[in-house]
């Protein structure tokens, strides 16, 4: 019975591993496997070196030291970029020496503090990870999703509502409920873009970047308006939530790190379960990947449509719900700074696989938080993070770039190219 | 008389595979010489060499007696040589003009192009050589086989000398095939030298001047169309003595499984495709629908397998009322559909072979228990399958766009054949495939008919649709005008009957009436 059921098993790890593999045999898949990890780590590579440049070309620090002579310029110029770089990694990893001697002294408090910048980096990734899936789940559709960024201030605004303005529930059913919540406004949001594609063919991307405004605008009003604190004046911020709405942070401020993150990690595996385990996710990744096969199999577009877009936009609000139950405890506007947006880097950087997202969100969400302590440390402008983050970004997500800078292989040909020719295999 | 073509031990070895080992062939001037061999022989590598795509890892090209290096495309067409590819490079929204002037573009001054002396170059050649086009057509309005005219257009106006015609009949109806082997002739008669490549035997036989034969990477044989026939030539190119005709007893047909009646169907912009058709299928026969492609076979079957609906009249299935219901339903009712276009409706090209042969099954026991997938079913049920049906895949979880299309038209095979069905609807079931999978195809298919299973099948290959049926209807405009037994009816009759002509005289010409012609 137990070998059975080890056997079972690896046949499902077997097929989740060879799942969008160009070819079963092993060495191939080796040689696969090296070739797109190469890719991602190429490009952080290169992006760290434009990165580089453009520091040393921004440092005031730099230009003086050229003033002085060449080489204290050269000095600098490397000195400037290290110490950069060093407070990158430590800003989204911490200082190895401060964890070990925090581990050593043994006080727990210090332990927390010393590893406070991986737990911010989780943090940080959370909202990516999820909005990341909403994307991923929806590229297997068919479907893209360009929407996740108004289904989360949707969903972020029905979690404040039913946050603060339902007292006395206890907290196992409040903070669910406000989750719940956020995630259903969220499917609401996505459902009426996939409805209108399912039922009248409406394109989903012109008609999600569209609901992307009504629902900025339609929450700058609720929370101007109907949804405002009192004594708040004019400005567009919700009521605090209750305390039982609020999503546990595991530690005392001012670490942040709360149970959200692996309400992710769930959504993730939930997400990869229900996409290559059950008929469901068959259905909708026949309907994304062949919708004609799937009509001649006798699937229904329109219902994987519709489902297919509202479990979408249910990540994107669920996106939202925790970002305010868990860190802003209120809704102010500036709730995203563009989660959505970014996510269809990382859904694509992640080959729309939940796994992938978590990894390249993981990867994101520290670039970004150790990019807050690069700031403060080197007084490197944070416009300067954000262009190396694009410029990674841009490198991670159109491999052909780093192909044809490092003339690696075209991952899709070479090899393969023998075995399409022939008759059907040209297509 | 030097020969204008030579190549010489030509070899290329990609990886796992020898696909031309050593390979002589030679072509004369004005010859129409016939390159023979199954899919994946390695006909296509050895004209990609010649067309500068790869480079022989050995051997020598020599152009009038000359040895040349090709490294390019651009360098093939310097030294004269053109191809015809199977998958035609024209850009829709041009001109015909446009199209052939690409990259070769005459102009005025200041980088003008000068469309009127590229036209009337065209229409040169096109009176030179008997292609008929009109050069100010947009590609995009033309058939495919006026398409593949400015193709060889394009080729003439490079002054070509040597054309390869890569698999040209492919993409056409009989009756552009036959135009195009005129035209071949008329360029052959005119000093070009073409190289025709082909897995089609009846082809071979009508048109080539000589016939070499390539399997597995070698030049197997070579003869003159006179001194072969359609068997010897299938097992040279096979290897094995390979069955042309599908040994089929008489069966008396059982009840009828497939009723059409007065069925009207139109598509999206309201044209008739089918105009008033009624027929049926009975168990344990097999009715073959015979016509040129596009007479309204894809929205008959479209409508029988539930993916289109019908305007009027009713098509009913084992005395079941299925005018507009769902696909799942009919092929729960125990039918099955062999999908005309494979790539695009049979099959999701990057899901692994598992998963496309449990596509229309997947939900139901013992693949799904409802909600989750059992991997270790399907797994199963896959490996029983390429064992029984003889997939070429290197195992269960390649995904099924990198097999070559026998097999993967053998994955579509073995899913619908595999369930127990009574109804089997089969378009065009070897389009495209070689000698060694049709066989294969039509024994299954035969063999399920045999069974007691009423079959379907539509084909715009007469040959196809001749060896298989028992009744055969030929539909034209839309209409099926005529419906005989296959028993002592000519290849000639129904290619009459194709082309809308009807035998005068016995035959009542009322549309309305499904007639049991009688030649």
């Amino acid at each position: 019975m137990k070998k059975e059921e080890q056997e079972k098993n690896d046949l499902g790890k077997a097929f989740f591993r060879k799942f969008n593999k160009e070819d079963g045999d092993e060495p191939k898949e080796k040689k696969n496997f090296w070739q797109s990890i190469s890719i991602p780590a190429l490009a952080i590579l290169t992006g760290l070196l434009i990165g580089a440049i453009l520091i040393v070309l921004t440092s005031p620090r730099v230009y003086e030291a050229f003033a002085q002579g060449f080489l204290t310029g050269i000095g600098t110029a490397f000195n400037e970029v290290y110490v950069s770089y060093k407070a990158l990694l430590t800003g989204a990893f911490g200082d190895i020496g401060k964890i070990i001697s925090a581990l050593q002294s043994g006080t727990p408090h210090q332990i927390r503090v010393a590893i406070n910048p991986i737990l911010e980096s989780l943090v940080v990734s959370t909202p990516y990870i999820l909005t990341g899936l909403a994307v991923a789940l929806g590229f297997r559709a068919g479907l893209f999703n360009i929407g996740v960024e108004g289904q989360l201030f949707i969903g972020a605004a029905c979690a404040t509502f039913v946050g603060y303005s339902i007292k006395g529930l206890p907290g196992f059913i409040h903070m669910p409920l406000a989750l719940l919540a956020g995630m259903a406004g969220g499917a609401f949001w996505g459902f009426i873009p996939g409805f209108l594609k399912a039922k009248t063919g409406g394109h989903e991307v012109i008609n999600t970047i569209m609901m992307n405004y009504i629902a900025f605008r339609l929450t700058e009003w609720l929370l101007t308006g109907p949804m405002t604190r009192q004594g708040a004046g004019s400005m567009p911020v919700s009521p605090v939530i209750e305390k039982s709405a609020e999503i546990p942070q595991f530690f005392p401020s001012p670490i942040r790190f709360h149970l959200g993150f692996f309400m992710a990690l769930a959504a993730a595996w939930l997400i990869w379960w229900l996409l290559f385990k059950t008929t469901w996710g068959l259905n909708l990744r026949t309907v994304g990947t062949n919708p004609r096969a799937a009509k001649y199999a006798g699937l229904s577009t329109v219902k994987t449509t519709i489902m297919g877009m509202s479990l979408s936009g249910a990540l994107a609000g669920m996106a939202g719900a925790v970002q305010t139950l868990a860190i802003n405890r209120s809704m102010a506007i500036g709730l995203s700074s563009g989660y959505g947006f970014d996510s269809i880097a990382l859904a694509l950087i992640g080959n729309n696989h939940p796994l992938g997202v978590v990894l390249s969100s993981l990867l994101f969400g520290s670039l970004r938080n150790g990019a807050t302590r690069m700031m403060v440390v080197s007084r490197i402008p944070i416009d300067i993070v954000s262009v190396i983050q694009a410029i990674i970004l841009m490198l991670v997500a159109a491999p052909g770039i780093i192909q044809a800078i490092y003339h690696l292989k075209d991952l899709k040909t070479g090899d393969n190219k023998v075995f399409l020719s022939g008759w059907g295999g040209k297509a | 008389m030097t020969p204008i073509l030579e190549l010489k031990g030509i070899t290329k070895q990609f990886p796992g595979v020898l696909a031309n080992d050593h390979i002589d062939l030679r072509l004369e001037k004005g010859e129409i010489l016939a390159l023979l061999g199954e899919n994946g022989a390695g006909k296509s590598t050895l004209m990609n060499i010649l067309y500068g795509l790869y480079q022989p890892d050995q051997g020598e090209i020599w152009i009038d007696g000359k040895p040349v290096t090709i490294q390019s495309p651009s360098d093939a067409i310097e030294a004269g040589i053109g191809m015809v590819h199977q998958h035609f490079m024209l850009i829709p929204v041009f001109t015909v003009t446009e199209n052939v002037m690409l990259g070769d573009e005459v102009v005025k001054t200041a980088g003008v192009l000068d469309r009127q002396t590229a036209a009337a170059k065209i229409e040169e050649i096109s009176k030179t050589y008997g292609l008929e086009v009109d050069p100010h057509d947009y590609l995009r309005d033309l058939p495919v086989g006026v398409q593949q005219r400015v193709e060889i257009i394009k080729l003439l106006y490079r002054e070509a000398e040597i054309l390869i015609f890569d698999e040209p009949t492919a993409v056409l109806t009989p009756q552009e095939a036959d135009e195009l082997f005129l035209i071949m002739r008329s360029l052959a008669e005119r000093g070009k030298s073409i190289i025709f490549i082909t897995h089609k035997l009846r082809e071979v036989l009508d048109i080539a001047d000589r016939i070499m034969v390539i399997r597995r990477g070698k030049m197997v044989g070579e003869t003159m169309p006179e001194q072969a026939d359609k068997n010897s030539l299938a097992a040279m190119m096979v290897g094995r003595d390979v069955n042309l005709v599908v040994e089929k007893i008489f069966q008396e047909p059982g009840d009828i499984v497939l009723e059409v009646k007065n069925l009207t169907v139109a598509d999206k912009f309201q044209n008739v495709m089918v105009d008033n058709v009624s027929m049926d299928v009975r168990a344990g026969e097999i009715v073959g629908i015979a016509g040129v492609q596009g007479n309204g076979q894809t929205e008959l079957v479209e409508v029988v397998t539930g993916l289109r609906k019908l305007e009027s009249g009713s098509v009913t299935l084992f005395g079941q009322d299925i005018s507009n219901t769902s696909p799942r339903r009919i092929t729960e009712l125990g039918s099955a559909h062999i999908p005309e276009d494979r790539q695009a409706d049979g099959l999701v090209l990057p899901f692994p072979v598992a998963e496309n042969l449990v596509l229309c099954t997947y939900y139901k026991e013992p693949f799904s228990n409802g909600v989750v997938l059992r991997y270790d079913q399907i797994m199963e049920n896959a490996v029983k399958l390429i064992e029984d049906f003889d997939i070429r895949t290197p195992n269960a979880l390649t995904p099924v766009g990198s097999l070559s299309g026998g097999n993967q038209q053998k994955v579509i095979i073995a899913r619908e054949l595999s369930r127990p069905i009574q109804f089997l609807v089969a378009s065009q079931p070897t389009r495209g495939l070689d000698v060694g999978s049709i066989e294969y195809i039509h024994s299954r298919i035969v063999q399920k008919r045999d069974e007691g299973c009423a079959v379907l099948l539509v084909s715009p290959e007469l040959d196809e649709i001749m060896e298989l049926s028992d009744r055969i209807a030929v539909m034209y405009r839309g209409e099926i005008i005529a419906v005989v037994p296959n028993r002592g009816v000519s290849k000639e009759q129904i290619g009459l009957l194709m082309a809308g002509v009807l035998p005068q005289g016995d035959i009542p010409t009322d549309e309305n009436i499904v007639i049991e012609a009688t030649f």
